[in-house]
């Protein structure tokens, strides 16, 4: 039983890490446009370099 | 895509009907670095995209350009002074129809705040729910004592919080409805999530065996999922409908001795002096000063037949200049103007409409009580049996949280959006959100002619009885005006394979007709009594080749497309229909005989029309109006529920439901259908989930409900509702 000790931070530290990631990409403005961007991703616009 | 946008005023439709004049002279001063917004609605795939940003950004007063596909728009960061004006035309070039949006308008245009926070609440309501039901599984598989208290202490430390942050919509909501003296389906809602929470807290705190944060936190996820699908619903339907306000942005031609100066129709007074160009409508009422020219009241009265304007004639604002140029003295605006009267026979047309109660309400009204007075005699009845304080709480909140209206909650939005979704796609767009349901209670149908049933396009009808000499004549004089009779006759001459005459010295008389001249003679073409002719009840322009007589041109209303099917299919499901048009017997006979309505009136006016509705609804009937003039406003504001075509004046789309926005009517019998399918969707979610609670309800009232049923009750009822209503999307 005490490995809970180690498991139980470290379960909730890795949910954390995704619930870092999801107020980022929130604030990214990610869920803004949702069909343009599934859209976006079949474009080869900007295959070579980034968008500058 | 950056949040300037300036709140918008005016929320309410029936005030909108004089559009917005404030958001328009504000936007007009916006600061230069605000974005251009175009709405672009022919976008649709990842090759519209990059054509779009990279046409745009190859011109040199453009510094980016970025396509947002979901609300079809383009936001473009131009250089100081750039207009939408100036980049329609290279939208256009792209291959593009563009309208201007008036960011102003457009409270939406950035990102939409309030959707964004409750996505960061569901957010960390679901990493919370998956924490702890992760940790709950330990403990329904028989984790006991210390561990168990870890667990749950665990649990604790998680739930709470993020009850304090996530559920707050809730709450807010609920005491909103205490404050206003009444039970919303928050109350018992935020009861719930808030009497597991505290009984949990107080059973971990003495090491008791059952804890609800599990149930609580999953509770607060699936109902933000609710709540975020209705706001989406919402939102989407509002940005589309101040979009369809926005691409009308109402301005006026004003003649000074300064020359001439674009205002807002709002800034003119009486007394000024407005020039109407051909193909603009007439922005106040007023009398012609100079010029002369045909003006088409159609969105008006529902007339068909242009009327002549010459010096003296009034002018009524929302008539639309065909022929002439027109110099006019504005006799009345804004508040005193014609439109504003109709604005005001609007307001009291919905003042009689009354207030729907949509089925979630109604049925909260029972619901709410219901579950307050199971939950308290469950504790008293507990209280009465075994005395034990800590156990009747502990089962008053197991009934709170298995009878949580997560059916009302959840199941409602998901088969709204999905319906709503689902007509957006077919190019219907529903403004109100109740208006699907109803729409699925109407057994009457009353249409307007003019812009509705018809296109409010002239068809020649005649045109084979003519020799091919005098089309080809009539051909030469139509094709140099724009006047929409002479453009009818124009393509349906050449559809027809004839080649336009050698007519010379083409001239138009606006107001009255093209004039040339045939082989050394004079030819005319327009009006019946400019070419010596005696004008029939028909819809007609008239031929006269030098002293020879005149020939008549009839003409009959073009049918809209879908229009025969939709009357058709409406009629087949049982429902009454019936035409009211304001325009002259012959045509509106003629018509209803067409598409197979028996129940017809013409030359109805506006207050009649409404009348009519009213008479109708006192009749127990609850009746769906289809129009889109002016003069169908108070009817449509006053009909149970209402559609108007994109092409209606915007005092009638503001003032309907629903609004389509193809061409086609054909989408009508659909959305009536679809619409009958959601409200029996909704009733079999709510049959569903009340199985659930049957089986539940008596297991936690005996006091034999764990934790784990009550989880398994409610995210299976959740997810079953929610499957149900997503087999409407197909």
């Amino acid at each position: 039983m005490e490995v809970l000790a180690l498991l139980i931070p470290v379960s909730l530290f890795l949910g954390g890490i995704g619930l870092a990631a999801f107020f980022w990409s929130l604030r990214g403005k990610q869920y803004d446009d949702p069909e343009g961007d599934a859209r976006r991703i079949l474009s080869d616009d900007w295959d070579d370099r980034p968008k500058p | 895509m950056d949040g300037t946008a300036t709140p918008s005023v005016s929320a309410c439709p029936a005030c909108a009907v004089a559009p917005a004049a404030a958001d328009v002279a504000a936007a007009a001063r916006a600061d230069d670095t605000a974005p251009v917004l175009l709405s672009v609605p022919g976008a649709h795939c990842a090759l519209c995209i990059s054509t779009l940003e990279k046409g745009l950004e190859k011109l040199p007063q453009v510094r980016s350009a970025r396509v947002n596909l979901t609300l079809k728009r383009v936001s473009v960061e131009a250089e100081p002074g750039v207009t939408a004006a100036d980049l329609i035309p290279e939208v256009a070039r792209l291959g593009y129809t563009a309208h201007e949006l008036d960011a102003g308008m457009l409270r939406a245009s950035g990102t939409d705040t309030t959707g964004r926070d409750l996505m960061m609440r569901m957010g960390v309501a679901g990493f919370a729910m998956m924490n702890v039901m992760l940790l709950s599984i330990a403990v329904w598989s028989g984790a006991q004592d210390a561990t168990r208290d870890l667990f749950h202490w665990i649990s604790a430390a998680i739930a709470l919080p993020t009850i304090a942050f996530a559920a707050q919509p809730f709450f807010r909501s609920a005491l909103a409805g205490f404050r206003a003296g009444q039970l919303n389906m928050d109350a018992p809602i935020s009861l719930a999530i808030l009497l597991a929470a505290g009984t949990s807290l107080y059973e971990t705190w003495n090491s008791g065996e059952h804890a609800y944060f599990d149930a609580a936190v999953a509770l607060t996820f699936f109902l933000l999922i609710g709540r975020y699908l209705d706001h989406r619903t919402r939102a989407v339907a509002r940005s589309a409908a101040q979009e369809l306000a926005a691409l009308e942005v109402p301005r006026a031609l004003r003649l000074s001795e300064a020359g001439e100066a674009v205002v807002p129709v709002a800034e003119l007074t009486v007394g000024d002096l407005v020039r109407v160009l051909p193909g603009a409508r007439v922005p106040a009422d007023g009398v012609v000063e100079d010029g002369t020219s045909e003006v088409d009241r159609g969105l008006l009265t529902g007339e068909s037949l242009p009327a002549f304007a010459g010096p003296g004639t009034a002018l009524a604002a929302g008539e639309m200049n065909l022929t002439g140029p027109l110099v006019m003295r504005v006799t009345a605006a804004g508040r005193d103007s014609s439109l504003h009267r109709m604005a005001d026979l609007v307001a009291v047309a919905e003042a009689g409409r009354g207030r729907y109660t949509s089925i979630a309400d109604r049925i909260v009204k029972y619901y709410a009580p219901g579950v307050h007075i199971l939950a308290g005699l469950s504790w008293a009845g507990w209280m009465l049996y075994a005395g034990d304080m800590r156990q009747a709480t502990n089962i008053a909140a197991a009934v709170l949280i298995i009878t949580c209206p997560c059916a009302l909650g959840l199941a409602v939005p998901a088969v709204m959006t999905a319906a709503s979704g689902r007509l957006f796609r077919r190019g219907v767009l529903i403004k109100d959100g109740t208006a699907l349901e109803r729409l699925a209670e109407v057994d009457t149908v009353v249409f307007d002619k003019t812009g509705t049933l018809t296109e409010g396009r002239p068809d020649p009808t005649n045109l084979a009885d003519h020799p091919r000499e005098s089309v080809a004549v009539a051909l030469a004089l139509a094709a140099g005006s724009s006047h929409p009779l002479a453009r009818a006759l124009a393509e349906a001459a050449t559809a027809m394979g004839l080649g336009p005459a050698a007519v010379t010295e083409l001239r138009e008389v606006p107001g009255y007709g093209v004039e040339g001249r045939f082989g050394g003679e004079t030819v005319r073409f327009g009006r019946a009594a400019w070419v010596g002719a005696e004008a029939g009840a028909d819809t007609a322009a008239w031929l006269r080749i030098g002293r020879s007589a005149p020939r008549e041109f009839t003409f009959a209303d073009r049918l809209r497309d879908g229009a025969a099917d939709t009357v058709q299919a409406l009629v087949a499901r049982g429902l009454r229909v019936e035409l009211l048009s304001g325009d002259a017997e012959a045509p509106v006979a003629a018509l209803a005989q067409r598409l197979g309505i028996e129940h017809w009136r013409a030359g109805v006016l506006p207050a009649e029309k409404a009348d009519r509705v009213a008479r109708l609804t006192a009749e127990g009937r609850k009746v769906l109006m289809v129009g889109d003039g002016l003069n169908d406003t108070a009817a449509l504001a006053g009909a149970h529920v209402s559609i108007s075509p994109a092409t209606a004046l915007d005092a009638a789309r503001t003032a309907s439901d629903i609004v389509l926005m193809g061409g086609t009517l054909a989408p009508v019998a659909e959305t009536v259908e679809t619409s009958r399918r959601a409200i029996a969707r909704i009733r079999e979610n709510i049959g569903i989930s009340n199985v659930y609670n049957l089986i539940a309800v008596p297991l936690a009232v005996i006091g034999l409900c764990t934790p784990l049923i009550a989880a398994l009750a409610m995210s299976s009822s959740s997810i079953t509702v929610t499957l149900n209503a997503l087999r409407l999307r197909r």
